[in-house]
Formats: C-alpha cells, sequence, structure tokens
C-alpha cells in the first residue's frame, strides 16, 4: 500500500491524447442509385488502383440530403469495403443513416460548414484552437534528408520537406507535408503537400515517376507528357491543375 | 570473426543456388573455411548442386530444434576440405525456423568458420528475412530483365530497414551485384536489360557478370558447382567474383559479345 502513492507521481504516462487534423479523401454521391456509384468508382480506382487501395474514405450525404434523396447507407459501406476503400466516418447523414454507419463502426463526423447554431459554433471554435496551437509549436515541421536510396516497397514520410538525395525506384513511395526534393531519378511516387498545403512543390532531376501528387490531385505516369520525361523538372500546382515545369 | 554473407533476390530462378554453391566452393579452394546454409527449408536444393545429397543425415531444423548437433548435421565436402554444408529440410516449412535458433547456429558456426554463406530461398517472406537477417555481406543475384531487378530493389530495401544490423544501427550491411544468365546477343538485340541498365536502376556496386551458359545447368545437374569447371565461361566468371570479393582487382569479363575487344566495348554507341 505504502509504495504505491509513492510510484504514481513519478510514473510516465502511456498514452496522450493529441488532436491533428487530417486530409481525407470524401466521397460525395449525387445518386441513391448504388450501381452507378459501383460503376463509375470503380473506373476511378482503375485510374490509380495503388492510390485507392485500401484508402480512408469519407462518406459525405449533404448533397443528397439536401435534395430529399435517402441513400441506403449500410450497402454504400460495403461496397466501399468490396472496393477495397476503408470507410472511417459520415458526414451530413440523416438521424437513422448515421444509425446505420454506427451499427457498421462507422463513425458519424460533425459537418462543420453545416452548422447553424451559434452554441455548438462556438463550442467548435473553442474546442479546436486550444489542443491546436500546443502539437503545432512543440513539434516545428523539420525537413528530412534521405541519403541512401529509396527502394521498391519503401514509404518515406516527412512532417516538414523531404530531400532525397538517391534515387527513388519504381514501386516506393515518398511522401511529404511540404516541399519534395528528389536529386536522383524519380522513378516510384512522390506525394507532396499530404496534409493538404497546395503550395507545396516537387522538384526532381530526372522525372519517370509512377505517380506524382499535391495536396491530393495527382498524375499517374500514363498522364505524364512526353515532353516532361527524363529530365529535371517542378511541379506545383495552379488552380488545382498540376504544372510539370522544365528546371 | 567470420563474416556472413547472404546470397539472395526476391525472385526465383535466377541463380540463387547456384552462385551460393559457386562461391562457397570458391572461398573454400583459396582456402578459406567456409560453410554454406541452405535456408530454403521445404524445398531443399543446395545439397543437389553440390553433389552431397546421399550423404544427408540431419538438416538445419534439426541443429535448430536441438535434435542434432551442428558437427553432426555439417557435410563436408569431399572434393575441398575446408568446405561444409548445412542442408535444409525438406519435410518442414519455414516456420520451424526461428530468428534465435537461425541466430544460435550462425553464432556457432562464426566461431569455426571464416566465411558463412546463406543461400536464401526466393521471396521476402521468413525463410528469406531470416537468411538475411544476421548477414554482413549481401550478394543481389539479378537477371538482366525488369521483375528480377525489381525484385531486387525490394530485397535491397529490406536488407537495408530490417537486418541486425540496421536494426542495432551498425554499419549497413555491404551490398554487392550479381548479375546472372547474362547474354550479350541478347542485349544487343534489345532483348534483354544491359549491365548499365541494371546498374542505373539500382545503384549497387557491380562485384560480376555470369554469363548464360550450358555449362552452369550441367554442373548442377552433375551436382559440380560450377566454380570447378574452369574451362566454362560460367566457371570462370565465378572464380572473378570470389577474388574481387576478396579485394582482387580484376577487370570485367563476359560483358561484351565475344570477339569484341576493348576498343569495341569503349567506343560502344547507345
Amino acid at each position: 500500500m505504502s509504495t504505491e502513492p509513492q510510484h504514481t507521481p513519478y510514473q510516465k504516462p502511456a498514452l496522450e491524447f493529441k488532436s491533428s487534423t487530417f486530409s481525407v479523401p470524401v466521397l460525395i454521391p449525387y445518386t441513391n442509385d448504388l450501381t452507378v456509384i459501383e460503376h463509375q468508382l470503380q473506373q476511378k480506382i482503375n485510374q490509380a488502383p495503388e492510390f485507392f487501395r485500401n484508402s480512408p474514405i469519407l462518406i459525405d450525404l449533404q448533397e443528397l440530403n439536401k435534395q430529399s434523396i435517402s441513400l441506403n447507407v449500410a450497402e454504400c459501406i460495403e461496397l466501399l469495403r468490396r472496393l477495397a476503400l476503408l470507410p472511417i466516418g459520415i458526414r451530413g447523414g440523416l438521424h437513422d443513416q448515421n444509425e446505420a454507419a454506427l451499427a457498421l463502426n462507422i463513425p458519424k463526423i460533425s459537418a462543420q460548414q453545416n452548422i447553424s447554431h451559434q452554441d455548438t459554433a462556438q463550442k467548435l471554435e473553442k474546442i479546436i484552437p486550444e489542443p491546436e496551437p500546443e502539437p503545432e509549436t512543440s513539434e516545428q515541421p523539420s525537413t528530412r534528408i534521405v541519403t541512401n536510396p529509396v527502394r521498391s516497397g519503401q514509404r518515406i514520410y516527412a512532417h516538414g520537406d523531404l530531400i532525397v538525395l538517391s534515387q527513388v525506384s519504381a514501386g516506393s513511395e515518398i511522401m511529404a507535408e511540404g516541399n519534395i526534393h528528389v536529386y536522383g531519378t524519380l522513378r516510384g511516387r512522390a506525394l507532396a503537400g499530404i496534409q493538404g498545403n497546395t503550395e507545396a512543390r516537387i522538384f526532381c532531376s530526372d522525372l519517370q515517376a509512377e505517380l506524382i501528387s499535391i495536396a491530393g490531385n495527382y498524375k499517374i505516369s500514363e498522364d505524364l507528357d512526353e515532353s516532361v520525361r527524363n529530365k529535371p523538372v517542378q511541379i506545383y500546382l495552379n488552380d488545382l491543375a498540376l504544372i510539370i515545369q522544365d528546371l | 570473426m567470420a563474416r556472413i554473407i547472404v546470397v539472395t533476390s526476391g525472385k526465383g530462378g535466377v541463380g540463387k543456388t547456384t552462385t551460393s554453391a559457386a562461391i562457397a566452393m570458391g572461398l573454400a579452394k583459396k582456402g578459406h573455411k567456409t560453410a554454406v546454409i541452405d535456408f530454403d527449408v521445404g524445398l531443399r536444393n543446395l545439397d543437389l548442386v553440390m553433389g552431397c545429397e546421399r550423404r544427408v543425415v540431419y538438416d538445419l531444423v534439426n541443429v535448430i530444434n536441438g535434435e542434432a548437433a551442428l558437427n553432426q548435421a555439417l557435410i563436408r565436402d569431399k572434393r575441398c576440405n575446408q568446405l561444409y554444408i548445412l542442408p535444409a529440410s525438406q519435410t518442414r516449412d519455414k516456420e520451424a525456423l526461428t530468428i534465435e535458433g537461425v541466430g544460435k547456429v550462425l553464432e556457432e558456426l562464426a566461431k569455426e568458420f571464416k566465411y558463412v554463406v546463406c543461400d536464401s530461398p526466393a521471396g521476402i517472406e521468413k525463410g528469406a528475412t531470416l537468411a538475411m537477417y544476421f548477414a554482413d555481406d549481401a550478394f543481389v543475384v539479378t537477371n538482366p530483365e525488369v521483375s528480377s531487378v525489381r525484385d531486387s530493389d525490394r530485397m535491397l530495401g529490406i536488407l537495408a530497414s530490417k537486418s541486425k544490423r540496421a536494426e542495432n544501427n551498425e554499419e549497413p550491411i555491404k551490398e554487392y551485384l550479381l548479375l546472372t544468365r547474362y547474354s550479350p546477343d541478347r542485349v544487343k538485340l534489345g532483348e534483354m536489360l544491359s549491365v548499365e541498365d541494371v546498374q542505373e536502376i539500382l545503384s549497387l556496386h557491380l562485384l560480376g557478370v555470369i554469363p548464360e551458359s550450358k555449362s552452369v545447368l550441367n554442373a548442377s545437374n552433375s551436382g559440380i558447382p560450377v566454380i570447378l569447371d574452369e574451362k566454362s565461361d560460367a566457371g570462370q566468371a565465378y572464380d572473378d567474383v570470389v577474388a574481387r570479393y576478396l579485394g582482387e582487382d580484376r577487370p570485367h569479363r563476359f560483358i561484351d559479345e565475344e570477339k569484341k575487344g576493348l576498343f569495341g566495348k569503349l567506343f560502344r554507341s547507345k
């Protein structure tokens, strides 16, 4: 008994709660016809199967419910899972839709834009700013430098900028919340501004990438013009269009 | 202290076992006490290529499980008394291997041997990862074609991140590229990647190029490591590889078509 109170003050906490923001693809259906949704979704996935495989996804029903079109949420979730997507939340759903989602362990995410009640809006304002500044000031985005080749199958994530001094092999993936610089050949996938920073850029000395993406706007290898391949380029976003420019 | 060499590739059928047998024999013939271990539990092949399949009593899994002493399981080669073979079990699968067990066996071997060559199975699963986990050097065996090159690249990533050296933050595994089944004629016809292509993709130190050769198949079938066939091009290429690994400076051969001199090589247009 007597040792316990002595020990507890020195114990390191086993866990900690932090608030953190992520960018997650949001699926906004415009119809409740699941066969049509499946068909068009499959087409999208076929364009970049690796990009979508096991990707988290949020279902946004605001548009549909505005038009009073009711979607069967349970079937929709089942459809997404069948296509190897991982639904992680539902937004803008009606009460019974939220219940149906919850029954499949999919939580309701509050639809911030549509909140009209002032008090809830204030509550949100209060809740969000408080925990946010702390982690951001304590974890300053730092530049990550990689000197070895990034090999097929490896994934590299940088909270700030990412600089790779060697090559990035086909079948690898490099991601950064900031800019990406590759001083070798870029053959793998490069995703800059992965948390939604549209100002992020990708620089590489030899573009042969499988996929390039800035803030979620991506291009696959097949869509890259021959005129930009195999040479030093920079890639940036202009009005949600990826611009690839010679260096 | 012994050097542990893993012969690995990711892809199957590229020549790992042939290479393991050849370099183990090559090192032993140079007077270094060498052991070669077959990690391909369930698909035992090394004993065939080494020509000792009729002398297998105990195997790697027996030693790991404590059913046999290491000395009981090691088979001494009849052609070179510096070479020992530790065969794989054919009746088990790779789940029989444990990291502690493999570590113990290698530690024990390291006391007695100068070089321990680990013949990795194909794939990136347990057998392959255990074969490379304790390695000091890695011979990455690659064929001049895209799928093999990509698999080798994947293997290099695993070597750099999941080995004991990587986990303990020690000096990383030394990686060497061994290009096997190379056919200059077919490279010229554009049917095969060239040495330069492969090196550009993998950016790795080239230890040697082994030409596609009938002598390799003959050697495997008769259980004689191809390095002992001194007249064959593949045998000579492996001899070069062993010499280069041991620090000797030998020029690369078998990269260009026959009867083509140094000038052809230097002034070859792309």
